[in-house]
């Protein structure tokens, strides 16, 4: 069974790889890192601005890519049913050959601007950086997979993404800003740090920021985060959770898949 | 009536000169020859007599320097007090020191024991000696035109509760402290009720509260001094006519730490300073009528946080660069001056071509505001959505402070900037110091 997986993932890899949307992701990331490498100064500034452009584009393109490639193999799908294979190896299997290429395509456009530009002197928060973009990759991937098994329609489908994508990158941290300013009476630092956990591109921004110098301007408040984050603990708690929101998706998904009457 | 003092002042010291050209005798202390101690050298001397203490170790306890002597240590001699004793005590007016290595003064919790005290006193001197692991460093108190050059000052203190300070002053008068290099005591520079003294080229690092601290201590200058990496930076307060030019706070990182802290500073001069990688670069608090002109602000976590107790403060040919907030302010109201400054945030346009933007800058954001009522949300920094709001904020102010605006934000850094701020060199591990006053001196060419 496990080598059907890896035949699915075999095929997937080389489909997406030929694909031409995944070259331009690559090329958008290269240029993007060099661009800022080359105009932007010192390393530690070219992280921090970095990280604003990848929160903000992994996430949408993960979930667009995905769904629409999802949709547009639908038959492909249908065939492949049809022969004696497992649902769930090949949803495990479409999964990690569509997220597989897209975290590669991240690592290698981020990467070589920093192996070409930069000496080595912000390799904590480089390494903060890569690790979190991956997993935010497979996060968003998951998550792009749970909507196309859930919703067989198109239109539906996007919508659903688009609001989800639109509610972790901004409408949540509205929320979090409400909340704090209603319950600015009680000490916050412990729940914000809870409520930050539940969404994962908070979780990555947190993690590149509290990577880089950044921390020390927080005060107080920081002194806590820092605590937290900073310590071995924390980020290994913080990349769990993170995989985590990975996994919960991806197993949702696969339920809906399962269950699906095609 | 002033000048008749220095001028009789003047003559006294003349005649002093005078006096030690023509009777001074010479001792020397070596522990194998006749004078085999300085309490002994010190009996035995004249007032005006130079005593020359030998390469030993002398463990005599606490020695009382109670006539106007000289005294020379001849390749680091070392005396100590045993964490039992404060080490030397002058009492007697122009004292010289120099060339010792003084350590191990007795921490105390009743008595302020020092390496070096200097009490009552007219004109002493204290040049060129190491004052290792002593609670106190130099401890001056009432005493009047002494120098402190050149010492090199350092203690490993690890709990503010049992450490003194590197160089404190009490009630004193025209003094200057040159040159030294103070680390790890509790503050690097204290100074108290002391006035018309002169704090120059000293470098206070890694001291447990403050790189320099004082209080009440009026008409001083300080200068090309580097405070940096202090557990609490800088703090001034209560105090008028202070002038605080080309000086360095630089990586006071930490969550109660600031660059530069001034609490009811007014009438003062706060110039061409360099704030670098401080949590807080400056934070002013009931400071009035202050000149805060040409320094640079660059990578700070706030550069200026402005309370609404700070009237009538101009800031004007400041260079802010990349710091996360530029002001912060905790009231919509402002009685503060902005002009002519430089924002690295600054996004405007510059149609006529004359360097100054046709857009004014308004420094604050609205997140400042929003971290300053609820500081758990700093936690959003950097978000989307914070960002948003900045830009809506920054179209159509609403609860910004209107009159904080900088109607002549200048377009280019200015041209002494790129010699001033070289943070690559500075990382590199260049002499930081260095780095600055070299550009310093360009700029004072331009």
């Amino acid at each position: 069974m496990m080598n059907t997986t890896m035949k699915i993932i075999k095929y997937e890899l080389f489909d997406v790889l030929r694909n031409k949307w995944l070259i331009g992701y690559a090329l958008f990331f290269l240029l993007a890192t060099d661009t800022l490498f080359r105009f932007g100064g010192g390393g530690a500034k070219v992280v921090l601005s970095f990280m604003n452009i990848m929160l903000f584009v992994i996430p949408l393109v993960c979930l667009i890519f995905s769904l629409m490639y999802i949709y547009n193999a639908r038959e492909f799908i249908e065939l492949l049913l049809s022969q004696p294979i497992r649902r769930s190896t090949l949803f495990r299997g479409m999964y990690f050959g569509l997220s597989a290429p897209l975290a590669l395509g991240y690592l290698f456009g981020v990467g070589v601007p920093f192996l070409l530009h930069d000496n080595g002197a912000h390799l904590a928060s480089l390494i903060m950086l890569l690790l979190s973009g991956v997993l935010l990759t497979f996060v968003f991937t998951a998550l792009a997979f749970q909507i196309a098994a859930w919703q067989v329609d198109r239109a539906k489908g996007f919508g659903a993404a688009l609001l989800a994508w639109l509610v972790f990158a901004v409408l949540y941290d509205g929320a979090i800003l409400i909340i704090s300013f209603t319950f600015a009476d009680y000490p916050l630092e412990k729940p914000m740090l809870v409520l930050t956990m539940l969404n994962p591109i908070d979780l990555a921004r947190i993690l590149i920021l509290l990577k880089s110098d950044f921390a020390a301007l927080m005060g107080y408040t920081g002194a806590v985060f820092q605590h937290f984050f900073g310590s071995e603990l924390g980020v290994v708690l913080a990349l769990t959770v993170l995989a985590g929101w990975a996994i919960a998706p991806f197993w949702l998904g696969a339920r809906f898949f399962r269950k699906r009457d095609f | 009536m002033k000048k008749r003092i220095f001028k009789n002042f003047a003559i006294i010291v003349l005649l002093s000169q005078i006096s030690i050209v023509c009777f001074a005798g010479e001792l020397t202390v070596e522990p194998n020859g006749t004078i085999s101690t300085i309490e002994q050298a010190l009996t035995q001397a004249q007032p005006h007599d130079t005593i020359y203490v030998n390469k030993a170790l002398y463990r005599e306890g606490n020695i009382v320097i109670g006539l106007p002597v000289t005294l020379i240590g001849v390749d680091w001699p070392v005396i100590d007090g045993e964490n039992a004793h404060e080490v030397l005590t002058v009492t007697a007016d122009s004292v010289t020191i120099k060339g010792f290595t003084i350590r191990n003064a007795a921490i105390s919790y009743i008595e302020e024991n020092a390496a070096i005290k200097v009490k009552e006193t007219l004109g002493c001197i204290i040049d060129g000696n190491r004052l290792l692991n002593n609670f106190f460093g130099v401890y001056m108190e009432q005493s009047e035109a002494a120098t402190i050059t050149n010492n090199e000052i350092s203690s490993v203190a690890k709990r503010e509760a049992n450490s003194g300070n590197g160089i404190h002053l009490w009630y004193c008068k025209s003094i200057t402290i040159r040159n030294n290099r103070i680390s790890g005591h509790r503050d690097g520079i204290y100074f108290e009720f002391v006035e018309h003294s002169k704090i120059s080229g000293n470098i206070s690092e890694h001291n447990l509260r403050y790189g320099l601290h004082f209080m009440f201590s009026n008409h001083c200058r300080y200068t090309k001094n580097t405070f940096r990496s202090n557990g609490a930076g800088v703090a001034v307060m209560y105090t008028h006519n202070v002038e605080m030019v080309e000086n360095i706070f630089a990586q006071n990182w930490g969550s109660a730490s600031f660059g530069l802290l001034l609490k009811e500073i007014t009438d003062s001069e706060i110039r061409r300073n360099l704030f670098w990688q401080n949590t807080l670069g400056v934070y002013t608090e009931g400071s009035n009528r202050l000149q805060v002109n040409d320094n640079v602000f660059a990578q700070n976590g706030w550069a200026v946080r402005v309370m609404a107790n700070s009237m009538q403060n101009h800031f004007a040919g400041n260079q802010f660069l990349e710091n996360s907030f530029d002001v912060a302010t905790n009231s919509r109201q402002n009685f503060n001056t902005f002009e002519g400054n430089y924002w690295s945030a600054y996004r405007g346009y510059d149609l006529n071509r004359d360097g100054i933007g046709d857009v004014p800058f308004r420094p604050v954001r609205l997140f400042s505001l929003i971290v300053e009522k609820q500081s758990a949300s700093l936690i959003l920094l950097r978000s989307f959505f914070i960002d948003m709001l900045d830009l809506a904020e920054q179209m159509l102010p609403m609860l910004t402070p209107e009159t904080l605006i900088d109607r002549k934000p200048m377009m280019k850094r200015a041209k002494w900037l790129a010699e001033v701020y070289r943070p690559e060199a500075m990382l590199g591990g260049e002499d930081q110091a260095k780095t600055f006053y070299d550009r310093n001196e360009a700029v004072a060419q331009h």
